[in-house]
């Protein structure tokens, strides 16, 4: 286990991820559940025993919609997404690690993509 | 007339261009006057929920700092706009270790604590306005019209920072197509979310959202979906096979007021 990777992924996310009770209610109200790797419950599993890097070397960090579906009906207030975030900032902050660069944006574009899905993305994906 | 400090966004100014016009002509229609602050940001898209990372805050930290100092409250369109500028006033007026960073980054001389009051467009009609007084206002009825009311995800979650409404069972927007005459059907999908940003490299993921989302508005018979969210309009538009029109609020608002002018938008 990486202890400091632990640790700056709790203090990160703000979640004390051991309140989770498993009930798995997370991943039910995820609208990205089919195109994850690793669903929302096994991210708070996987943070929890400090199984962090397979995470972060995962899809799934890209597939998290920011709906906070997770968040909002979670019973134990256990708040995923930030848990999701913590560890998709440990994956982007990291040096050439950008999941989005500028370039790739043009061929992204139509006439009526609205600016808000350009920054939200560059938000998500880049350092 | 009232007047009330208005923080239109980025997409408000470029693609979204209807959004920002119906919202100013309806509430001059409404006696309310919305005033910019001389300088704003980007609010960022999206909220970095970061607990130890001020530099994502700092952007929607401005506009809320202007509005502290303009001493009116502040009114946003834009689901997520509403989303970053509520989430960082509710983080920041309970982390003292953030507003003192803040505070710092951007050389305020006084703290930003979360001191400004922020309404969503809705909330403004709701509480402000109030639903009565709009209805008494309107000229155009839509004539019982059954029309959904897309929330998506921004506008009530989480809840406990956005405040707006009951999170699974709102009614703001039902209340709100009552008041312009129509009829206001009750959906699934009306609280999930259209796919988002996720359309800019995974159009499947966003068209496979976006058709359940359309596909139960269909269902249910409505015969317009209303949304206060570009992005939620694109995804619903372009990203999925069906027809049936998606409109912003404030359109059909300027619309029911009778201030609906020809569109500027593409």
């Amino acid at each position: 286990m990486n202890n400091s990777l632990k640790d700056w992924v709790d203090i990160t996310s703000g979640v004390n991820v051991r309140k989770c009770m498993r009930c798995g209610k997370c991943s039910a109200a995820c609208p990205s559940y089919d195109e994850m790797e690793y669903h929302p419950h096994q991210f708070v599993y996987m943070v929890e025993k400090g199984d962090i890097e397979p995470l972060m070397a995962s899809e799934s960090l890209y597939r998290c919609l920011t709906c906070f579906a997770c968040v909002e009906r979670c019973p134990r207030n256990v708040e995923p997404a930030k848990v999701v975030e913590a560890v998709r900032l440990a994956a982007v902050r990291k040096q050439g690690n950008n999941h989005l660069i500028p370039d790739q944006i043009p061929a992204m574009l139509d006439d009526d993509m609205p600016q808000q899905a350009i920054v939200t993305a560059f938000r998500k994906y880049t350092k | 007339m009232e007047t009330f400090t208005y923080y239109p966004g980025c997409t408000l100014r470029t693609k979204a261009k209807d959004l920002d016009k119906y919202a100013r002509s309806s509430a001059a229609a409404l006696g309310i006057c919305l005033e910019e602050p001389d300088e704003w940001q980007c609010c960022g898209g999206a909220y970095t929920t970061a607990a130890n990372e001020p530099a994502t805050k700092l952007s929607a930290v401005r506009t809320l700092n202007a509005a502290k100092k303009l001493g009116r409250p502040l009114i946003t369109v834009c689901s997520a706009c509403h989303n970053v500028i509520k989430q960082t006033n509710y983080d920041i007026s309970r982390n003292e270790a953030m507003q003192t960073k803040v505070k710092n980054y951007l050389g305020l001389e006084e703290a930003y604590t979360g001191e400004t009051t922020i309404y969503h467009y809705l909330e403004m009609l709701r509480d402000v306005v109030g639903f009565d007084k709009l209805a008494e206002k309107v000229v155009n009825p839509f004539n019982g019209k059954k029309i959904a009311a897309y929330y998506g995800c921004l506008l009530l979650r989480p809840s406990k920072a956005m405040a707006m409404d009951d999170p699974e069972n709102p009614t703001i927007m039902e209340d709100f197509i009552r008041a312009v005459g129509g009829t206001p059907v009750i959906w699934q999908q009306r609280n999930e979310c259209c796919g988002g940003y996720i359309t800019m490299e995974d159009k499947a993921q966003a068209a496979k959202r976006s058709n359940i989302v359309m596909k139960n508005a269909e269902d249910i018979g409505a015969e317009m979906v209303i949304t206060a969210c570009p992005l939620c309009l694109y995804n619903l538009k372009k990203n999925s096979d069906s027809n049936l029109p998606v409109h912003y609020f404030t359109e059909i608002l300027a619309e029911a007021l009778g201030v609906k002018e020809d569109s500027g938008n593409e």
